[in-house]
C-alpha cells in the first residue's frame, strides 16, 4: 500500500475541483500500481491447480484444470484479460467457490466494516480520552495509571488480547459468545481487541497533541476570560488537536476495513480478513487481487476525506495557508 | 468619616517557585477605580508575574503569597472555582502578542461572546450582538462581518482591538495590559494606547511595559520594578521628571529622547539583572549602581516622600537635583 499520509498541517491545500481531480487521479495511478504487483507477485506463489484437485490426482487431471482456470495462457494474456475485465467491475471468478470474487467480498464487506466501525469508535473514546487526561494531568496519579494500560494494550498482539478476553467473558463469566457472528453482543469482545491496538496510537497522539496546544497562548487567553477545564478542553483544544487524532483515526481505519486477519481468524469472525487467510491458502487468485485491491481503494479514499477535512477543521488550511 | 477603602490594594504579594527562588520579593501597590498605573521594568522583573498572579494565572511551579484585595474581593490564595468567576468578570486581560493570544480555529466574534456565555446568562444571539457591539466600541470598522473572521484574517491592530474587547466583555473593574503594544506597529501602537486610555476610565488599568516612552502616554502614576520588588513608585510626571532612585534614572537615560540628543550611543546600565536566583545582599540594584555605598548592604524600604511617591534607596537622587 503506497499511499502515503501528508503531513502538512497549514501548507497550501485547496480544496478546488481540480484539486480533486489530481488526487483521484493519483489515486487511481496508486490502485493500477498496486493490482499489478499483486497480480505477478501472486503467480510466483505457486500453481493454484494442484490445491483443488483431489489427492491422487494425475498430471492430466492437473492439466485440465488450469487450462480450465486459463492459467496456461500467457502471463501477458492473463494479464490483460485481467485488465480488461477489472475496468468493467469483472474481478473474476473465485476458483474455489467458483463465484464472483465481487459477490464474496461483497457478502463479507459488512462484517468487517461493522467490526472496523466499531473499534474505530471503541478507541477513539478510550484513545481520546486517556489522551486529554494524561495531558491535563501530566506528572499526576492519573497518567501514572493510565500510561500502563496504554502501553500494555499496545503492546499485546491481537492473538493473546483475543483469547484472554475469551478466556474471561466467554469460557469464565459466560457472559459473550466466544466466536462467530450472533447479534450484536458477538461484536463486543472483537471490537475490543482490535481497539486495544488503535487505542494506544490514537492515545499518544492525542496526549501529544494536547501537550502542544496547552501550551500556547491562546489557552491563557481562554483561562483568563474565565473557562474551565471542561470548556478549554471541547471549545478550544478539540478543534486546535483534531488534525492529528484525525490522520491517526483515519490510518486506523482504513487499516481496519482492509480486515482484521488475525482476530478476525480467532474469532471465526465471517469478514474479509478470514476470506483473506482461506484464498490465500488456496491460491485463489481471484479473490485475494480483488480484496488488495478493495483495501488499497479504501485506503485511497479514507486519505482524501481525511486531506478534505482539514481544511473544515482549520480554514486557514483552506484559505491556503499563511496569515492574512 | 473614614477614608474610602481603596480600590485595589496589592500587600506585600510574593511569587516563589518551588526551587526556593523568589521572583517577586513583596510588591506592595494600590489604585484606585479610573486611575492607570504603569508598572515598568527589564524583562524578568517580575512585573509580568505579579499581573498574572492577580488572575491567579500563575505558570506551573510558581505559587504567590500576600494579599491583592479589588474592591473587597481577595485574589490572591483563591481556589480554582473561585478564581474562575473573578477571571472575565472582576479583571481581565490583554496580552502580548494577539495573533498567538487568540484561538486561531475559532471566529473573533465567538470569542469575544464566550466570555458572556461564561459569566452571564444572556441568549446566544444576545451574546453575539454584545460582541458586534463591543468590537464596534473599540473601533472596528465593518463589526458584523468581521466577527465571523478568524484571527488570521485581521491586521495585527485590529487582532489587539479584539483582544481589548475580550478583556473588556465581562465589564471588569480591573484591565491588566501586559505590554499591549509591543507585537504591534509604530502607528498602530498610538491607536491602541488612545483605546486602552479611553476604555479604562471606570476600571483600574494596571499597564505593564518596560518602555519610558509608553509610560507618559498613558499612566497617572508609575511604579518601577527592580529584581522583584518596586523601587521607586509615585504620580507619572514626577518620576519622569525627577526620578530619585539610581535605576529609574538609568532607565530613562537610556530612552531616546527628541528633546536632549545624545552625542554618540545611547547610555545603557552598566552590568546585568540578576539571574534567577541569584542572591544579592541588601539593596538589589547596589553592584549595577554608581551611587552604592556600604550602607547598601541593608536593603531599603519603600518610603514615602513630600512629591506623593516613594523610593526604596539610601542615597535617592534630591529632588532639587536634575535627572541628567
Amino acid at each position: 500500500m503506497t499511499a502515503v499520509l501528508p503531513r502538512r498541517r497549514l501548507a497550501a491545500l485547496p480544496a478546488t475541483p481540480r484539486y480533486i481531480a489530481g488526487r483521484i487521479g493519483q489515486a487511481l495511478l496508486a490502485l493500477f500500481g498496486v493490482v499489478t504487483i499483486v497480480f505477478f507477485a501472486l503467480r510466483l506463489s505457486g500453481d493454484p491447480a494442484r490445491l483443488l484437485v483431489p489427492e491422487g490426482a494425475t498430471a492430466a487431471d492437473i492439466a485440465r484444470v488450469r487450462d480450465r482456470l486459463g492459467l496456461n495462457d500467457s502471463l501477458w494474456h492473463q494479464y490483460t484479460t485481467f485488465l480488461g475485465d477489472a475496468v468493467h467491475g469483472n474481478l473474476g471468478y473465485s476458483y474455489v467457490q467458483n463465484r464472483p470474487a465481487t459477490d464474496l467480498l461483497a457478502e463479507r464487506l459488512p462484517y468487517t466494516a461493522n467490526l472496523a466501525v466499531a473499534a474505530l469508535v471503541l478507541s477513539l473514546l478510550f484513545g481520546v480520552t486517556v489522551g486529554t487526561v494524561t495531558a491535563l494531568k501530566r506528572g499526576r496519579w492519573q497518567e501514572r495509571v493510565l500510561m500502563p494500560i496504554v502501553l500494555a494494550g499496545q503492546a499485546m498482539p491481537a492473538f493473546w488480547t483475543g483469547l484472554l478476553l475469551v478466556l474471561v467473558f466467554s469460557v469464565g463469566l459466560r457472559w459473550l459468545p466466544s466466536t462467530g457472528y450472533d447479534g450484536p453482543l458477538s461484536l463486543l469482545l472483537p471490537s475490543v481487541t482490535l481497539a486495544a491496538l488503535s487505542a494506544a496510537a490514537i492515545a499518544r497522539v492525542t496526549r501529544g497533541a494536547m501537550l502542544e496546544q496547552l501550551a500556547q497562548d491562546y489557552v491563557r487567553t481562554a483561562r483568563a476570560k474565565g473557562a474551565g477545564t471542561w470548556r478549554l478542553v471541547t471549545r478550544h483544544l478539540a478543534r486546535n488537536t483534531a488534525i492529528p487524532v484525525l490522520t491517526v483515526a483515519a490510518l486506523e481505519l482504513a487499516n481496519l476495513l482492509g480486515g482484521a486477519v488475525v482476530t478476525e481468524v480467532i474469532f471465526a469472525w465471517p469478514g474479509l480478513g478470514q476470506l483473506t487467510v482461506q484464498s490465500v491458502a488456496a491460491r485463489d487468485f481471484p479473490v485475494v487481487q480483488a480484496i488488495v485491491l478493495l483495501a488499497s481503494a479504501v485506503y485511497v479514499v479514507v486519505n482524501l476525506a481525511t486531506d478534505l477535512l482539514y481544511g473544515v477543521i482549520d480554514r486557514r488550511v483552506a484559505a491556503g495557508g499563511g496569515t492574512a | 468619616m473614614t477614608e474610602p477603602a481603596t480600590f485595589l490594594r496589592i500587600r506585600d504579594l510574593r511569587i516563589g517557585f518551588g526551587s526556593g527562588h523568589e521572583a517577586v520579593r513583596g510588591v506592595d501597590l494600590s489604585a484606585e477605580r479610573g486611575e492607570t498605573v504603569a508598572l515598568v521594568g527589564e524583562s524578568g522583573c517580575g512585573k509580568s508575574l505579579t499581573a498574572l498572579a492577580l488572575l491567579g494565572l500563575l505558570p506551573p511551579g510558581a505559587s504567590a503569597t500576600g494579599s491583592a484585595v479589588l474592591d473587597g474581593t481577595e485574589l490572591v490564595g483563591r481556589d480554582e472555582r473561585a478564581l474562575r468567576r473573578i477571571r472575565g468578570a472582576r479583571a481581565g486581560m490583554v496580552f502580548q502578542d494577539p495573533m498567538s493570544s487568540l484561538n486561531p480555529t475559532t471566529p473573533v466574534g465567538a470569542q469575544i461572546a464566550e466570555v458572556l456565555a461564561i459569566h452571564t446568562r444572556m441568549s446566544r444571539s444576545a451574546r453575539r450582538r454584545r460582541a458586534v457591539e463591543l468590537m464596534e466600541s473599540v473601533g472596528i470598522p465593518d463589526a458584523a462581518a468581521r466577527a465571523r473572521q478568524m484571527p488570521h484574517q485581521l491586521s495585527g491592530g485590529m487582532r489587539q482591538r479584539v483582544m481589548i474587547s475580550i478583556a473588556l466583555a465581562g465589564r471588569p473593574d480591573l484591565l491588566i495590559a501586559d505590554e499591549p503594544t509591543t507585537a504591534l506597529d509604530v502607528t498602530v501602537q498610538a491607536q491602541v494606547l488612545a483605546l486602552l486610555r479611553e476604555r479604562a476610565r471606570d476600571t483600574v488599568l494596571l499597564f505593564i511595559t518596560h518602555d519610558m516612552g509608553v509610560v507618559a502616554e498613558i499612566a497617572d502614576r508609575v511604579a518601577v520594578m527592580y529584581a522583584g520588588r518596586i523601587v521607586e513608585t509615585g504620580p507619572v510626571r514626577a518620576v519622569l521628571d525627577a526620578p530619585r532612585h539610581p535605576y529609574t534614572a538609568a532607565l530613562l537615560r537610556s530612552v531616546p529622547d527628541p528633546d536632549r540628543p545624545v552625542a554618540g550611543e545611547l547610555p545603557t546600565i552598566p552590568g546585568q539583572v540578576p539571574a534567577a536566583g541569584e542572591r544579592i545582599e541588601g539593596c538589589p540594584f547596589r553592584p549595577r549602581c554608581a551611587r552604592a555605598t556600604d550602607r547598601c548592604l541593608t536593603p531599603p524600604d519603600l518610603t514615602p516622600d513630600e512629591t506623593g511617591g516613594s523610593v526604596a534607596c539610601w542615597h535617592p537622587h534630591e529632588l532639587t537635583e536634575a535627572a541628567s
